[in-house]
């Protein structure tokens, strides 16, 4: 894990003080809250719908069991003991007062954490696969080249107020894409070419939101030593010619459409040519110095799947159960990945407690060298843990209520705070999540579905990604009343897809029915082999749209 | 109260910014005490006139690059450039361009919604004289230029990233 030094620390710290002075002039009344609010924004403050929300950066998804602990702290301390992880491995809080947020952030600091450019129209946190690092088929680690593109975009003086947000991630791994690339800003595919040399596929302007786009390549190898100056050139012409007469027209994904992309990258290409050499370009030595901190932890020689690991699978159901589906493979022998589900019934997909959080740290001293990983869909990753000491982990985690072992699973959602907490949303998705989930509570019937991946926004910002989801959700406000509007097919990843919209919406008390009959028509459809995905491509729309809105006799 | 800080200093803002729509007599506006900024196509078309002149400049709206500026860059001495509003940062690129690719010398100045908590940001592109906004403390504003002492990334000032410098 990245580890800062005099200077890291010296930049956080100088951002708190200056934030301090912000909040300091906000309340003697010398910044009036209009000039605030761009402000706080860009160091995560939000002001919702109930409280201030205030969101911390996890960069690229990594935390320590000391920053848990913090966390954990500070949601005590400050906060009504608990946290949310989004959809973008960050964390937020959820009830803090504004006049406080300078001392959260010292204390922030003091374990090398910030909420720099964590809202705002700026450069957001870069996102990565859960998994790097640990599976042994990515091209390589992408993790230190995250860590080089947070530091050149914190605090980056030109880009600090783009037209819109701007969200930037990296893919490493040839046969997945854990981080949907493809609807991100920039999406970054990292490859090797036929001389053996690291370099990136680079995408831009995919996005969800209300006009979701899937991104477009616009350079098929872009040398390493390129990266910073290249993204630079990229941002700079969509900080020039992005548009700023509409909020909803402001993405680069809309200039990146009006322009084409090919004219797109040739204005970037005509821009990189003036400063691709110039002193932003990568050295080697920078290159190694931060790969230095993603070494290897100190693993155990062992062989795969033990005897004692063996034994209790066979002896226990459930936990060969959660095996199966919450289980990854590592590349070291003798070790697994396991994905904590914070998905339980009755609490708010993403929500953890402060003594969940600090339990989450000790299974992470204890068993997996002191880290852990937050995935885009809401869940928490042990990336290292011995298989002779999975049972152990699964009876922690179970009583934990971490291991639902649901993962990918219909009820394994991702869902936006909705409109229990959020300003913009136009519906509540919270209620709607947990309708669902009782619904559907028998284990076994929800293997035998297979992977569907069901993702609810509360609004057209599509915070919780319905586009991509096998069936999307989306709140909509109807003469003021909350309705649901539902599509199929869409799916993130590699081969990324748009769902199409099933038709009219629905109040919220059908929600749960009409999931249900969705999930009828496929399961009466498919064949043996097939997905919902799979089957929802063979046989289209229509036997879905025919069996909802089908008049009860 | 002074009101422009250039150089690292507070003084008086003595000057004049015409309107895009400005037809009247330049000499006349000319006469007058201080420094006049001009728009940008008004100084294009009448550039053989404007050009060398002491007390002129050119304001670039939010919306002008300053690409066309490129020839004439050695004859000036002063580009103005607007922010009508804090959060349109496209002045940055325009600055930078100015700076790193046009080799523009002379005095860069921030006009428009400039307050404190953008000083930092905009001394790094490459500004060096700031229009405070007329409601705020050029005193106070004046301290955001040091409100960093390090940073990562290369910019006009400081072009070296803090990875070659580390």
């Amino acid at each position: 894990m990245y580890k800062y030094d005099e200077y890291d620390r010296q930049i956080v710290r100088e951002r708190t003080q200056q934030f301090r002075g912000q909040t300091e002039r906000f309340f003697d009344g010398t910044l009036d809250g209009d000039d605030f609010l761009p402000l706080r924004l860009q160091n995560g403050l939000y002001v919702q719908r109930l409280a201030p929300m205030f969101r911390i950066s996890i960069p690229y998804g990594m935390l320590s069991s000391t920053q848990l602990r913090k966390l954990a702290h500070l949601s005590r301390e400050y906060d009504k003991g608990y946290v949310h992880f989004t959809t973008r491995q960050n964390v937020q809080f959820n009830w803090p007062a504004i006049k406080d947020v300078p001392d959260m952030l010292e204390e922030l600091n003091s374990v090398e954490m910030h909420s720099i450019q964590t809202s705002g129209n700026c450069i957001r946190n870069t996102t990565s696969d859960q998994f790097a690092g640990v599976i042994d088929n990515e091209v390589i680690d992408p993790r230190p080249y995250c860590e080089i593109i947070r530091q050149w975009s914190t605090l980056h003086p030109e880009f600090a107020f783009l037209p819109r947000k701007f969200k930037i991630a990296v893919n490493a791994c040839p046969d997945a894409d854990r981080v949907a690339i493809a609807v991100h800003d920039i999406g970054l595919e990292i490859i090797k070419n036929s001389a053996g040399e690291i370099g990136f596929k680079v995408f831009v302007g995919g996005g969800l939101g209300r006009t979701p786009v899937i991104g477009s390549e616009i350079r098929s190898f872009l040398p390493e030593k390129d990266l910073l100056t290249y993204l630079d050139s990229i941002v700079r012409v969509y900080n020039m010619h992005g548009r700023r007469d509409n909020k909803f027209k402001a993405r680069i994904k809309i200039l990146v459409k009006a322009l084409t992309p090919a004219k797109f990258a040739e204005m970037v290409e005509a821009e990189w040519q003036h400063h691709k050499d110039s002193e932003s370009q990568l050295t080697q030595e920078e290159i190694t110095r931060v790969k230095s901190f993603f070494t290897s932890p100190d693993y155990a020689q062992l062989e795969n799947n033990a005897d004692s690991f063996e034994t209790a699978k066979k002896e226990n159901k459930a936990f060969s159960n959660w095996v199966k589906r919450n289980v990854s493979s590592h590349k070291i022998a003798g070790y697994s990945i396991v994905t904590l589900t914070l998905k339980k019934v009755g609490v708010p997909t993403g929500d953890a407690t402060d003594k969940q959080l600090e339990s989450i740290a000790d299974m992470a001293d204890e068993y997996c060298f002191g880290e852990v990983r937050v995935t885009h869909d809401q869940n928490i990753v042990l990336a290292d843990i011995r298989q002779d000491q999975l049972f152990e982990v699964w009876q922690k985690a179970k009583s934990l209520g971490f291991a639902t072992p649901n993962l990918g699973m219909l009820t394994d959602m991702i869902c936006c705070p909705g409109g229990d907490y959020c300003g913009l949303a136009n519906a509540k998705s919270i209620p709607v999540a947990e309708q669902i989930q009782l619904r559907f509570d028998d284990l076994d019937y929800l293997y035998d579905l297979g992977k569907i991946d069901l993702n609810i926004s509360g609004c057209m910002n599509a915070c919780g990604h319905h586009h991509v989801g096998d069936i999307g959700v989306l709140g909509v406000d109807k003469r003021g009343d909350e309705f649901y509007q539902v599509s199929l097919g869409g799916r993130s990843g590699r081969d990324a897809t748009l769902g199409k919209i099933l038709g009219p919406s629905f109040a919220r008390a059908e929600m749960a029915d009409v999931i249900e009959k969705i999930i009828n028509v496929y399961t009466e459809n498919r064949t043996e082999e097939e997905l919902f995905v799979d089957t929802f491509r063979r046989i289209g729309m229509a036997p879905f749209k025919e069996r909802v809105y089908a008049k009860a006799n | 109260m002074p009101k422009l800080i250039k150089n690292n200093e507070l003084t008086e803002n003595i000057s004049q910014t015409l309107d895009k729509d400005f037809s009247g007599k330049i000499d006349e506006v000319l006469a007058n005490k201080g420094t006049v900024l001009t728009p940008k196509e008004y100084w294009l078309e009448n550039s053989e006139q404007l050009a060398g002149k002491e007390n002129i400049g050119i304001w670039l709206d939010s919306d002008e690059g300053p690409e066309e500026l490129s020839p004439h860059i050695e004859k000036l001495s002063l580009i103005a450039i607007n922010f009508p509003k804090f959060a349109d940062g496209r002045g940055y690129s325009y600055a930078r361009i100015l700076r790193d690719r046009l080799g523009f010398k002379g005095e860069l100045r921030a006009i428009g919604d400039i307050m404190h908590d953008q000083m930092f940001y905009l001394k790094r592109c490459g500004f060096n004289s700031f229009a405070v906004r007329e409601d705020k403390n050029a005193e106070v504003v004046i301290t955001g230029l040091n409100d960093f002492s390090e940073c990562y990334q290369a910019a006009t000032v400081q072009d070296k990233p803090l990875f070659r410098r580390r």
